[in-house]
């Protein structure tokens, strides 16, 4: 996948100080994704830009970058921007989850042992913004640009080091966490339902033929005992 | 400012599966019955149905139906050198905080739990000497007998619809069934379920390797069903969203659908939802409790709800904690082994392999919460000897699935990369093609695995966080081996294409990834009040108009699921309030 020279990120920061430019910018900043698009017809009209909650432009172009690296188009599925994972992830970090529902948030703090779970003071989208900015600190290091101007090649060994604690961070979180975060958050973003953003058109379910919400099948279990089960998916939307 | 409320017959604490049997069992009577539950009210009709009840992200990874960790958790060490951290949110475990608990999310595998655990040290002790049973192994008989208690199993599986198939009736073995199991007066009231490829697979397999596979009793209705008490059940829809799903197609037996709606008609009763008890009172000479305090979370208001009986069936963590926080009872201290509340924690153990063979169809979208073969082999089989292996303790092994969701179950070989197309293909290929074999193993008492109070955190309601100590010890290690050798001999006798076999699990216990809500211990039940909290009826030795109801009271865990024996004893206990303690309240057993 090339990546322009000046790319959205670059067009978006340059508009803002131009503020008539930013509302010209808008239709602009399709293009390029269009462009990129080498997909399936059905894949690319589900692609319009969507817009971020959460996240900001050096996060926005990571997460895509990321994406796109675990989840490469080929004959199996789209690309992760093209199922919707970057938005996906957007959504759970702008939400309940990514503000820390449900999370026991009083100190003190100490990092304990693997076995006692997370112990960070942080959310999940704190966790989050605080990891991309030590990644792409450590991809600055190595290779003088962030996670998302760098070749496939070194993104592929920025995410060996993160998955293996390869990469350590300074001062930052613990790698292991975030790299534990980031993982989940990509698989939630090509397997939940489409509703959060992700599996756009259900083609995470179509990569393993999952039949989605649809379950009656007291007369499937010995009809198809051994066989291929013939299904389109239909998520919550569908039905609803 | 606590408003007093005027006093009541009975106040249930949490309403799941032993308050739910309690409410039914005890507004019979005529009592006035008032159950607190902490959770909000959940309908089948509304929140239980299509198309927003088959959501993975929403109830398996985000716990719509669980306890907030952010208002009330534990904190956990593995050894009591270890700094204890809280459990900053759910993994390990699931307890419910809904209408019906942890009862409406489970999968319904339902067991009978027989003399070999309710005698546990005198069977060790008979056949293998004093010796054979570690001096740190704080195992201890349970003061109550298979004998007793098979008449409530019978009840509990009747009122849950538990399907399955007999392998003792009356002291006959019967062809199908598990030929390991105590005798029962009667055969489960539904046929099993019907068997998936996997089942299907592992049952030739371990029947070939001398094994006696059989399909595993489950509460999830083989057929459409009514229960003794008119409950109506739907027929299971092997939909595969069952664990930590409410039942969309009402086939799963849970107490929401059953006693719940039965206490509910009768005008002795009242529910009040949203309803957190912080604390049980103790009345002024301490021999009895006087009722309970509870805060309403919907507006921070708190109140006192005198009553005659109180019952904490509040699960089997926090029916601890309510313990330890109202003072009743001694305290457990591991270094000088004495008090009692807090003592014998248990948790389980296990082991899994996964088998994949091109071109099979498992179909794993299709099954019920309980659509797996099992072997009793080296669990309620008392013949497999212990000696040569030296473990106390036993292990199901079991081939099938349950709930396999695509967030959480995509299967690949081992040295797959984690992502990538080569990753994708992996995935597109085996998903439907691969299969689980996994064990579960017991966990024996240890003199340090154990709950207190914990001296730093604390909840929402400024109390402080139980503290949960606990790891497995060798004799866990030594089993596990055991059932990951007997998992990967029967897997490679399948041949599969590809193997990912099971190992031993040396490391220590984790609050990630989840393993089970089967926490058992904390309030045991006994024969004495130096050794227990609670006698064989589950009545507080120290204070006989307060019964603790759950998991809590065992003094040890098996292989197999809780729910069989927490059900029955719920009913037990019942038995004995309605027609013994009502006419006489008192100890009883005499201490
Ligand atoms: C995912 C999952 C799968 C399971 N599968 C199986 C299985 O297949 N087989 C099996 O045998 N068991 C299974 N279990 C365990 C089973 O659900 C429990 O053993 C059973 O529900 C215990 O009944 P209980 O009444 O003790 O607790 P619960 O049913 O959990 O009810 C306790 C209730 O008390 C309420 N409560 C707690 N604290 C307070 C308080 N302070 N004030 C007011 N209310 C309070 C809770 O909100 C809850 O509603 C499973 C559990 C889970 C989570
Ligand atoms: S598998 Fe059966 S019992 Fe379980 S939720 Fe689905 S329909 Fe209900």
């Amino acid at each position: 996948m090339k990546k322009q020279e000046f790319d959205r990120r670059d067009f978006l920061k340059t508009a803002v100080v131009g503020g008539a430019a930013a509302a010209g910018g808008t239709a602009a900043i399709a293009t390029p994704e269009v462009a990129q698009a080498e997909q399936p017809a059905a894949a690319a009209e589900a692609a319009a830009p969507a817009g971020y909650a959460f996240l900001n432009l050096d996060e926005a172009a990571f997460v895509e970058a990321l994406v796109d690296h675990m989840i490469p188009a080929d004959e199996i599925s789209p690309k992760g921007t093209d199922l919707g994972v970057n938005i996906y992830i957007d959504r759970a970090l702008a939400g309940a989850w990514g503000k820390g529902e449900r999370l026991y948030m009083q100190g003190p703090w100490k990092l304990g042992s693997p076995s006692q779970g997370y112990q960070l003071p942080l959310t999940p989208a704190q966790l989050y913004r605080a990891g991309i900015a030590a990644t792409n600190a450590h991809c600055r290091k190595a290779y003088g640009k962030p996670f998302d101007r760098i070749a496939d090649a070194q993104r592929q060994e920025v995410l060996i080091g993160l998955s293996t604690g390869k990469i350590t961070f300074d001062n930052g979180p613990p790698v292991r966490v975030f790299w534990t975060t980031l993982y989940q958050t990509v698989i939630e973003g090509m397997y939940s339902d489409p509703i959060y953003g992700g599996n756009r058109n259900k083609a995470g379910w179509a990569i393993i033929g999952f039949p989605g919400i649809i379950a009656v099948h007291r007369d499937h279990v010995a009809q198809y005992r051994g066989k291929p089960f013939p299904s389109k998916p239909v998520g919550i939307a569908d039905m609803s | 400012m606590t408003t007093k409320l005027k006093e009541v017959d009975v106040v249930i604490v949490g309403l799941g599966w032993t308050g739910g049997i309690l409410a039914k069992e005890l507004t019979e009577t005529g009592l006035k019955v008032v159950a607190l539950e902490r959770g909000s009210p959940r309908s089948s009709e509304n929140d239980y149905s299509l198309p927003n009840i088959r959501d993975e992200l929403r109830y398996v990874v985000r716990h719509d139906l669980m306890q907030n960790t952010a208002r009330d958790t534990i904190t956990v060490r593995n050894n009591p050198q270890q700094d204890s951290l809280p459990m900053r949110r759910l993994g390990s475990f699931l307890p419910g905080e809904v209408v019906g608990g942890s009862g409406v999310h489970w999968s319904g595998h339902t067991w009978r739990w027989t003399d070999m655990e309710f005698k546990v040290r005198s069977n060790y002790e008979e056949r293998y000497g004093k010796k054979f049973i570690p001096d740190d192994m704080t195992i201890q008989d349970w003061g109550i007998s298979y004998a007793e208690l098979e008449p409530y199993y019978d009840k509990f599986e009747y009122t849950a619809a538990v399907s399955g198939k007999a392998g003792n009736i009356g002291g006959q073995i019967k062809d199908g069934g598990n030929p390991f199991e105590a005798p029962r007066a009667r055969e489960y009231p539904l046929p099993p379920l019907t068997p998936i490829l996997a089942s299907e697979m592992f049952t030739d397999a371990a029947r070939n390797a001398g094994y006696h596979p059989f399909p595993r009793p489950s509460a999830n209705a083989s057929q459409p069903y009514t229960n003794p008490d008119g409950s109506k059940f739907g027929g299971c829809q092997y939909c595969g969203y069952c664990q930590r799903f409410g039942c969309e197609a009402n086939a799963k037996g849970s107490p929401h659908m059953t006693v719940i709606p039965i206490a509910m008609a009768r005008p002795n009763f009242e529910l009040r939802t949203n309803s957190w008890v912080t604390k049980v009172l103790k009345d002024s000479d301490g021999k009895r409790v006087s009722g309970v305090t509870y805060t309403n979370v919907l507006n921070g208001e708190e109140f006192e709800q005198p009553a005659t009986i109180v019952l904490l069936c509040a699960y089997a963590i926090n029916n601890v904690h309510l313990m330890l926080l109202s003072g009743i009872g001694a305290p457990y201290d591991p270094v000088a082994q004495q008090g009692v509340i807090g003592k014998n924690y248990c948790y389980q153990t296990g082991a899994a392999a996964t088998l994949f063979f091109d071109g099979k169809f498992f179909n794993p979208f299709m099954n019920a919460g309980g659509s797996n073969a099992t072997i009793d082999d080296f669990n309620s089989n008392w013949a497999f000897d212990r000696a040569p292996l030296d473990f106390v303790g036993g292990y199901v092994v079991a081939g099938g699935f349950n709930t396999p969701l695509p967030i959480g179950y995509r299967p690949v070989p081992s040295g797959t990369p984690q992502w990538g197309s080569e990753w994708k293909r992996a995935t597109a290929k085996w998903y439907q093609t691969a299969m689980v074999i996994n064990a579960s193993g017991s966990v024996m008492a240890n003199r340090y695995n154990c709950y207190d109070l914990d001296p730093t955190y604390r909840n929402a309601f400024g109390q402080p966080l139980m503290r949960m100590t606990f790891d497995y010890k060798v004799n866990e290690h030594r089993m596990g081996g055991h059932a990951a050798q007997t998992i990967n001999t029967i897997a490679k006798s399948m041949n599969p294409t590809k193997l990912n076999p099971a190992s031993a699990r040396t490391d220590p216990w984790t609050v990630v990834p989840y393993q089970s809500t089967h926490n058992t211990g904390g309030t045991i039940m006994g024969t004495n009040p130096r050794d227990s909290a609670v006698n064989k009826y589950l009545q507080s030795w120290d204070c006989h108009n307060l019964f603790v109801v759950g998991a809590n009271v065992f003094p040890h865990n098996s292989a197999y699921n809780p729910t069989g024996p927490v059900g029955a004893l719920a009913y037990w206990t019942a038995d004995a309030i309605k027609n013994r303690y009502l006419k006489n309240p008192g100890p009883l057993v005499q201490a």
